[in-house]
């Protein structure tokens, strides 16, 4: 076992030597996707505000949100959107088809285990946190406005 | 001659490969080391429903193509020693059940190859068996389940990654014949630098490599210059950079005889970062570059080590550290 210093010198030079992701390809790829990505959506808005004159701004929102969570994971069936996240990185992830993808994701990868115990139980493997700590968040926003009433 | 130095074993009785045999997916299939296998599999599902299924057909190919090479037939076999990189080594264990052997499952992450083949010829170099089948595994998607992300999840993998070997590789080894023979064995022992990226393996296993073969070139006093070929397993690019510097600290200098399985089984354009890595990598590259060259007297020869990152998803997740084991075989064709 080496000691404390070595472990630590042969961090630093590890650290040193190893490549480090660019970021001037990376960021103009995630600004590239990520942006095509809410153009879709914009695109799926304006048709359906077309379509039904009749709808509120929340309907429309809601019937587009549907829309690109179902394209999302559609495009993670046909296998195509882990290549498009191999190089948009963020650009795919933090629009709603990348919360898309990363249930639809386990729940193809597990579901060789069983639908109760493999698919359902693990589908939240990865998005679990995100929908826990929006709960959080969201009773904590909730408290606030009822005792300061604004 | 027996144990010389702490860590070596020379092998009296020359243990033999009278067979080796490799497998490996369609990915691999396209790499540089194309021509040399014993066979690509156009599909990385092997005919099966999951990837753990079909990463035990790779190896049940690898062993029975191994046994069909030696024109032996599976009750020939007197020992199969054997490891793989899934929980409980599933795929070592469900493919000894498909024949009528003694069987010791190994777990020594992507080392198992030398690992097996280590004490492997210990056990044939000292008469307790007759011969004896070496054999380990990886697969891609099955590694990555276990280890990483779902497939389909759209990640960006980050450029110190390396990409598991879809692959087997199988050895047999006996006392008779005129094949390459295992001439020595260093077995390794564990190091840990504090390496806790899991997605940089190559710096978490160097230290280890670098360990061992400070210990093969003390015990049997040699250097670098005195092989052919020097092999280390799945160390990647970086890796075996690292290894390079750390053992020129030491006073040895790895030279243009030096290379790594996992930097040659993939070439740049296949986008795998920083090569190959797995139980498979070694094994594959092993079982057909390294033995053909043997075979066909280009080389004389040879060191090979596997490096292994003893880790699990469970260790990884509470922020311990890597430690790494690597194992080295002798090979020589005379």
């Amino acid at each position: 076992m080496a000691d404390i210093e070595t472990k630590k010198k042969y961090n630093e030079y590890v650290k040193s030597k190893s490549p480090m992701t660019k970021p001037f390809p990376t960021l103009i790829w995630a600004f590239l996707v990520g942006g095509t990505i809410c153009v879709i959506g914009q695109v799926f808005y304006d048709i359906y505000s077309a379509v039904f004159p009749e709808f509120t701004k929340d309907i429309l929102r809601a019937y587009t949100l549907c829309t690109m969570i179902f394209l999302g994971t559609l495009f993670t069936g046909l296998g195509l959107y882990d290549k498009i996240g191999a190089f948009a990185g963020a650009g795919s992830i933090i629009p709603i088809t990348g919360f898309a993808n990363s249930i639809a994701s386990p729940a193809i990868e597990f579901k060789t285990e069983g639908w109760i115990f493999g698919m359902c139980v693990k589908m939240f493997t990865i998005a679990g946190p995100v929908i826990v700590n929006g709960i959080v968040s969201s009773i904590a926003v909730g408290l606030i406005y009822l005792i300061f009433g604004i | 001659m027996g144990k010389i130095g702490k860590q070596t074993v020379i092998l009296k009785n020359k243990p033999n490969i009278i067979s080796s045999y490799s497998i490996v997916g369609p990915k691999e299939g396209k790499g540089p080391m194309s021509a040399y296998f014993d066979k690509i599999m156009p599909d990385d599902m092997c005919g099966q429903n999951t990837y753990e299924k079909a990463e035990q057909k790779f190896m049940e190919k690898a062993v029975f193509g191994a046994i069909d090479k030696a024109k032996m037939r599976p009750q020939d076999i007197d020992m199969f020693l054997s490891g793989d990189l899934l929980n409980q080594i599933i795929s070592a264990s469900f493919t000894a059940r498909e024949f009528d052997t003694t069987f010791i499952g190994l777990f020594g992450a992507c080392s198992t190859m030398t690992e097996s083949l280590a004490i492997g010829s210990c056990l044939v170099d000292g008469g307790y068996v007759d011969n004896v089948l070496c054999a380990t595994c990886s697969h891609f998607a099955s590694a990555e389940r276990q280890f990483r992300y779902p497939l389909e999840l759209g990640t960006q993998r980050p450029p110190t990654a390396q990409w598991t070997v879809t692959g087997a590789g199988a050895t047999i080894l006996e006392c008779t014949g005129k094949g390459p023979y295992i001439e020595a064995v260093t077995f390794g022992k564990v190091s840990d630098y504090g390496i806790t990226d899991v997605n940089n393996m190559g710096a978490a296993m160097a230290p280890s490599a670098l360990h061992t073969l400070k210990a093969h070139f003390i015990d049997m006093k040699r250097t670098p210059e005195d092989y052919d070929l020097i092999f280390t397993g799945d160390l990647g690019k970086l890796g075996s950079e690292i290894l390079i510097d750390l053992l020129e600290k030491e006073g040895y200098k790895l030279g243009v005889n030096y290379n790594d399985c996992g930097c040659l089984i993939f070439d740049k354009e296949q986008k795998t970062f920083m090569g190959g890595s797995g139980c498979g990598c070694s094994a594959s590259v092993l079982n057909s570059y390294v033995i053909t060259k043997l075979l066909n007297k280009e080389v004389k020869s040879v060191l090979f080590l596997s490096t292994g990152a003893l880790l699990s998803p469970l260790s990884s997740q509470q922020g311990l550290s890597i430690p790494g084991i690597a194992h080295a075989i002798s090979i020589r064709s005379d």
